[in-house]
């Protein structure tokens, strides 16, 4: 068996840091798809309950030591973390691991700069700290959590990386021309 | 225009693929008559008021969706889910 060499979606990436904004790689862990079975909820919130977590609903975030189980469809979540035992016979359950890439979006104003490129409302009141939503980030589908005030995380599918970072990174320079601008 | 998912809530009409008319969910029997394939495949009414068609959300939850809309005052008057409907398959 040859030896491969593991890549990361955003390997010799620096943060970028600009308009008072940070955008940076966000370095996953496994991640695993848990799609509920018809009439699996209840087994699967039996194998959760004792990790403290449950099953997310449409928006949802379930967090707890070091698992974070997010909503990302109809009886579907996806799973950040080491697969618990238990889950068999009430879920599907993938190997996501690798599929995806995260960024991160921080700074005063994150909101703002997401904004112009999600035509849903990311303001604090319609998106409030601890949700998730599935939508279009330009034209790329995306999973998008709201981790504090202003702070996001942002995962698109791994083929899609370079451009998603290549997207934020022109709205953070935009950003940044505007302001001694508007000072 | 928007839409509101069940699931997302309002969103962009660009989230979204069309797909038809609800008759695609009424599929024939495979032994059924000529006829009943022929309306299934090719026949649709093109009302002036309300209609009922197929919805994919494609960049949110891919769900599909039954959109209620009134072809006359462009009024989107329900969105369902598909697999929320009275005898889906689960
Ligand atoms: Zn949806």
């Amino acid at each position: 068996m040859p030896e491969l060499i593991a890549k990361g979606p955003f390997d010799g990436v620096e943060p970028l840091v600009m308009a008072g904004l940070t955008l940076a790689p966000v370095e996953d862990g496994p991640i695993w798809s848990i799609a509920l079975l018809p009439g699996g909820a209840k087994a699967a919130a039996k194998a959760l309950k004792p990790l403290g977590l449950a099953f997310p609903g449409p928006g949802g975030i379930s967090e707890k030591a070091g698992l974070r189980l997010v909503w990302t469809g109809r009886d579907q979540a996806f799973l950040f973390g080491d697969l618990p035992a238990g889950l068999e016979g009430a879920a599907v359950v993938t190997d996501q691991s690798g599929g995806w890439a995260g960024v991160t979006l921080t700074g005063p104003g994150a909101a703002r700069a997401l904004g112009r490129l999600v035509a849903v409302d990311v303001r604090l009141a319609a998106f409030p700290v601890g949700g998730v939503v599935r939508t279009g980030l330009n034209h790329m589908s995306a999973v998008i959590l709201r981790t504090g005030e202003d702070a996001f995380e942002i995962r698109v599918f791994r083929s899609m990386a370079r451009t998603c970072w290549h997207e934020l990174a022109e709205v953070l320079r935009h950003l940044g021309a505007r302001a001694p601008l508007s000072a | 225009m928007r839409l509101t998912c069940p699931l997302c809530g309002p969103r962009d009409r660009r989230e979204f693929y069309y797909y038809g008319a609800e008759d695609y969910l009424n599929r024939p029997d495979a032994g059924a008559p000529g006829s009943a394939w022929d309306d299934y495949l090719h026949n649709r009414d093109n009302p002036a008021g309300m209609t009922r068609d197929l919805w994919y959300h494609e960049q949110g939850c891919a769900q599909w969706l039954i959109v209620t809309r009134n072809t006359v005052t462009h009024a989107v008057t329900a969105v369902d889910l598909v697999a929320g409907r009275q005898g889906a398959a689960t």
